[in-house]
């Protein structure tokens, strides 16, 4: 069974971040990693709980019926993202995808060396995995102000001998800058270093491109249903297999077969409206990055403010509690991220913020789900200086 | 050159490491040296961003078990917040 690719009738309405029947609409702007679902997708999922609830491991009709509907969302996966089928592993989280990739590709290439060259500013749990695997052969390639990765220092540290794998994000996630993927593949090819690219904000809202060798991807960020992580790995790419003996060698355990599906027709439906949302986005962000500069006295709006995400921006006020700042948004009505440490339970603020150099406090993220209107944005833009002044108060900061 | 300053903001979380360097700051005449303590994480990265922000220069920034010292520098002309 293969998924139909012209799926059902898109209705752009039926996403709209602000729409809503309550007279206090919520404008929800922290699409990052988790977007509301797509009707699209829960149909499907819905739909899939009945056919394909099964184990897909089984033998008997039932379990080959899951089997079928598994494999079919790995084929349209495959095929948005220019692969073959065999190539699309399905993980329980994009965070194990990463951890994963790393992992079994540095086992499989052991014999190369040790080496593992990351971005300063990959997630988390590339970071994690490369220290975890290479330890002191780590090689964490720095980035500039706008937290785009130093291109000579990452392409002198793939052709460095010993390197097993080298990472770099398509996209950062927090602050929305486009890595330079096309040019470190060039380099990492040319010393045969396969490159892991974490597209984990870029699929299904700007082009891809087939400048990797191993890709990573999260079906909550597209619109997808959260628990589904994509890993894809060219043929040829060696890796070995760290985890107990099952049919899924990488992902031991295997993922739900309704969010399977879920997850490859949000990919398509994304996918198929990407243009047109991502020149809407990108206009609404460009919008925010200018009236918030103007309007919030000592604020830092930081990335790039071309070369990036069309639905990413972030920005953080000087002498703010960012906790306070998402705290008061919320109960107004909007619903935002931040990279402060203080709206985590970690003592540490954003790796990104940190290795940018810019503010880490008084942070405010922004990820626009498709939809989002223009009406839903100035109302978060009128109200965000009075609220940014409120916290500014609270903590006496009036003069300095 | 003034005497130097000392800010003792170790136990504090972000902003308030940095909110008491600036009123410090404030108070301090051009050249002299401020040093902040603290044991937030954050202040390491934000001490540099703010003496950025308001023109001041950063001296030194140092780490030893788990306390950071960061000395900034205060410029010539600190009229506050730069309209």
């Amino acid at each position: 069974m293969s998924i139909p690719t012209g799926g059902p009738a898109i209705r752009p309405d039926v996403t709209d971040a602000t729409a809503g029947d309550a007279p206090a609409a919520r404008v929800f702007l922290d699409a990052g990693g988790r977007a509301p679902l797509l009707p699209e997708a829960r149909a499907a999922f819905v739909e899939a709980l009945d056919q394909g609830w099964a184990d897909p491991r089984r033998l008997h009709s039932e379990g080959r019926r899951a089997r079928m509907l598994l494999d079919g969302a790995r084929e349209a996966i495959a095929a948005v993202v220019g692969a073959r089928t065999e190539e699309v592993d399905l993980a329980p989280s994009h965070v194990a995808a990463l951890h994963g990739a790393v992992r079994t590709v540095a086992r499989g290439r052991r014999r190369a060396g040790s080496g593992i060259v990351v971005g300063a500013v990959e997630r988390a749990a590339v970071l994690n995995a490369a220290q975890f695997v290479a330890g002191e052969a780590r090689v964490v390639v720095p980035v500039d102000a706008q937290g785009r990765v130093d291109l000579d220092g990452f392409r002198s540290a793939v052709a460095a001998p010993g390197v097993a794998v080298a990472a770099l994000q398509h996209a950062n996630g927090e602050v929305g800058t486009l890595q330079p993927v096309d040019e470190v593949h060039d380099a990492a090819r040319a010393a045969g270093v396969p490159l892991l690219v974490d597209a984990g904000s870029s699929l299904g809202h700007v082009a891809v491109g087939p400048s990797w060798d191993l890709l990573a991807g999260d079906a909550g960020d597209w619109g997808g249903p959260g628990g589904i992580g994509l890993l894809v790995t060219r043929r040829g790419v060696r890796r070995s297999p760290d985890g107990p003996e099952d049919e899924d060698r990488w992902f031991p355990g295997g993922v739900s077969v309704p969010a399977a599906l879920a997850a490859a027709v949000a990919l398509q439906v994304s996918e198929q409206r990407r243009t047109t949302e991502a020149a809407s986005l990108a206009a609404l962000v460009d919008g925010i990055r200018a009236r918030v500069a103007a309007d919030v006295p000592d604020v830092d709006v930081v990335g790039d403010p071309q070369l990036r995400l069309p639905h990413v921006v972030t920005f953080s006020c000087l002498y703010v509690d960012g906790e306070a700042l998402v705290t008061a948004l919320d109960a107004e009505g909007f619903a935002v991220g931040s990279g402060s440490a203080c709206t985590s339970s970690a003592l540490e603020p954003s790796h990104v913020l940190a290795a940018m150099g810019v503010l880490t406090h008084g942070n405010v993220r922004l990820a626009l789900p498709p939809g989002t209107t223009e009406a839903g944005v100035d109302a978060f833009l009128s109200a965000l200086p009075r609220l940014v002044a409120g916290v500014r108060s609270a903590l006496g900061v009036q003069g300095l | 050159m003034s005497d130097p300053v000392v800010v003792d903001a170790r136990g504090l979380r972000c902003p308030a490491p940095v909110i008491r360097l600036a009123r410090a700051a404030r108070a301090a005449s051009a050249g002299t040296r401020i040093t902040v303590l603290a044991t937030d994480p954050a202040a390491v990265h934000d001490v540099p961003a703010w003496a950025r922000m308001r023109g001041h220069a950063m001296v030194s920034s140092t780490a030893e078990d788990g306390e950071y010292a960061l000395t900034v520098e205060v410029a010539e002309t600190d009229e506050g917040p730069v309209p």
